[in-house]
């Protein structure tokens, strides 16, 4: 069954900007769906025709079968929201702020106690449950808007940018989170800038830009598309300048001991290895352009999931 | 679905009582300070020198228009600032998002600001018995027209939110309308004191319906047939709902 389908979504806001030209999109129930995109593509003004924040102009969008114009109640119970910027009271108690959205979706107080302390416990906000709002952090915000979205336990869930601001190790918890979500059965259409966020956690993934989808395609299906990747090689003797090799284009001098290296698909590692020993130059150490020093940080200060979120 | 609209229903109802609750001191006690100096002013120390009016003492004729001023001056202030505060701090997104239909919303505003204009005008009540012996001629019309006010100046608050972009938008109506035909509406004379095309300008006042209408509650007498009065005040609490809820479907100032 499709959880979403946006079929010829258009969005004119009334300054003229054409958001959104005519997009389709499908995805499947249980799936974690990345939908990527530079600044101002888009993906907001998506998800907020989804959310109900924003008129469209034209098209249809249906959540598990239920369109959003028609079935409206049924189609908003079926779907849960955090967005990318803060929108509760900050004035409020954050178990009523949670209290409170379930009360909007007809969660009687007495049930809805019992769910937000669950919520609150499992996202480690319980101890901060009579605080008001503002006094939280950046990252317990962001924990209160996912707990706010689960309280009435949508079958799908759209996260713009959720992990926007917040320090790696909390990142990575809230990955851990959000995992277990998508295993117990929901849903989850992510939208983010890291991209090694989604590469973890996405099956599938939309590419939207000015206002079109221009890519729609599985993860594995794109990684393998992808035809080259960036390795940073560690030298033994100082270069004065990037080496010139005949296989490689994009060869790009770091420091005195440390170049970077463009790798196509075409070509191997001993490719590379090979022109530079015919070079003279001995290669120390090497490493994936990608994210190591977040991993690094990460094995430095991580502690189990629990403790790192209370 | 009925019972998930009305928990939704009585979750916004809460949350204005107690937002304004919680801050009772900026909400509640105010009006009551002014309303108190007023009764000393107006009602004992000028309020001697003019003498009887409408033949009741002064403070008398006063004291129903007072407490109706409190009514309107916090029903329509507690929608707005409300109101507007939840699309300035974009909480109000918390509700588009949900499963609530714009007439819950709407409801749920709306006995907010009812909720703490009655609270204010039974604490202004309250007040005046330090001033002025309590009667009250009809208690049924007296707490009628208090909640059809009320009612009234929640949704007039509400529309005056819904267009307002700055907080500045959310106190040009009150201090440049609301104050003036306040002032206007008969709670500090009887318009029989007007000459005659004046009576017919006060006419054209709204809030003289409401506070005419309110003072025969609790004295009996008024400048305005008590009939024709409740016809008014339900003619533009249907006027004003109706603008409401379109204003709400479109998504007027609260979505793109």
């Amino acid at each position: 069954m499709l959880a979403l389908e946006i079929s010829d979504l258009y969005k004119t806001y009334s300054s003229g900007l054409q958001a959104l030209k005519g997009i389709n999109l499908q995805v499947e129930e249980g799936d974690f769906f990345a939908l990527l995109g530079p600044n101002g593509a888009g993906k907001s003004t998506c998800i907020g025709i989804i959310s109900g924040l924003v008129n469209k102009t034209g098209g249809y969008v249906k959540i598990f079968g239920h369109s959003i114009d028609d079935e409206f109640i049924i189609a908003k119970s079926l779907l849960g929201s955090v967005p990318q910027e803060f929108n509760f009271n900050t004035f409020e108690p954050v178990e009523e702020i949670i209290i409170n959205q379930a009360g909007f979706y007809g969660v009687p107080a007495r049930l809805a106690r019992v769910v937000t302390a669950h919520y609150l416990k499992q996202l480690g906000l319980w101890q901060h449950r009579r605080s008001q709002a503002r006094r939280l952090s950046g990252g317990m915000k962001r924990r209160l808007m996912i707990a706010r979205a689960l309280i009435h336990k949508p079958r799908l869930l759209i996260l713009d940018e959720p992990t926007a601001g917040v320090d790696i190790e909390l990142r990575r918890t809230m990955w851990e989170f959000l995992e277990q979500i998508n295993e117990q059965g929901t849903t989850i259409i992510l939208t983010t800038h890291y991209l090694e966020e989604a590469e973890r956690m996405c099956r599938n993934i939309a590419i939207i830009d000015e206002g079109d989808i221009i890519l729609d395609s599985s993860m594995p299906h794109l990684l393998k598309q992808m035809n080259c990747e960036t390795f940073v090689l560690y030298l033994r003797a100082e270069l004065q300048q990037a080496p010139v090799l005949p296989s490689f284009e994009n060869v790009v001098r770091l420091d005195p001991h440390g170049i970077e290296v463009e790798v196509p698909d075409t070509l191997s590692i001993n490719d590379l290895i090979g022109e530079l020993e015919a070079l003279g130059i001995v290669v120390e150490r090497m490493r994936n352009k990608v994210n190591r020093l977040e991993e690094v940080f990460v094995k430095m200060t991580s502690k189990p999931v629990t403790e790192s979120l209370g | 679905m009925l019972y998930q609209f009305w928990i939704a229903y009585l979750t916004i109802t809460r949350r204005e009582i107690l937002r304004f609750s919680r801050i009772w001191v900026q909400t509640i006690i105010p009006p009551v300070v002014m309303v108190a100096l007023y009764f000393v002013i107006f009602g004992n120390l000028i309020g001697q020198r003019i003498g009887e009016m409408d033949g009741m003492t002064y403070i008398d004729f006063i004291m129903p228009g007072l407490v109706m001023m409190s009514i309107i001056t916090n029903s329509y202030t507690n929608v707005v600032s409300s109101f507007y505060g939840a699309k300035y701090s974009r909480h109000i997104e918390e509700m588009q998002i949900a499963p609530v239909p714009d007439l819950v919303i709407l409801l749920g505003f709306v006995s907010g600001g009812m909720v703490r204009g009655i609270c204010v005008g039974f604490a202004v009540t309250l007040v005046s018995m330090l001033f002025t012996e309590f009667r009250i001629y009809s208690p049924f019309v007296a707490l009628l027209v208090a909640l059809l006010t009320s009612c009234l100046f929640a949704l007039a608050g509400l529309i005056n939110a819904i267009f307002a972009n700055s907080f500045d938008d959310i106190t040009i109506v009150p201090t440049f309308v609301l104050t003036p035909l306040t002032y206007l509406g008969g709670i500090f004379y009887s318009i029989k004191l007007l000459p005659d095309f004046w009576q017919q300008v006060s006419l054209g006042n709204p809030i003289l319906y409401m506070v005419n209408s309110f003072r025969y509650g609790f004295r009996g007498s008024s400048d305005i047939d008590l009939f024709t009065a409740l016809l008014v005040i339900v003619f533009f609490i249907a006027l004003l709902f109706t603008a409401c809820l379109v204003l709400l479907s479109r998504g007027t100032g609260i979505r793109q």
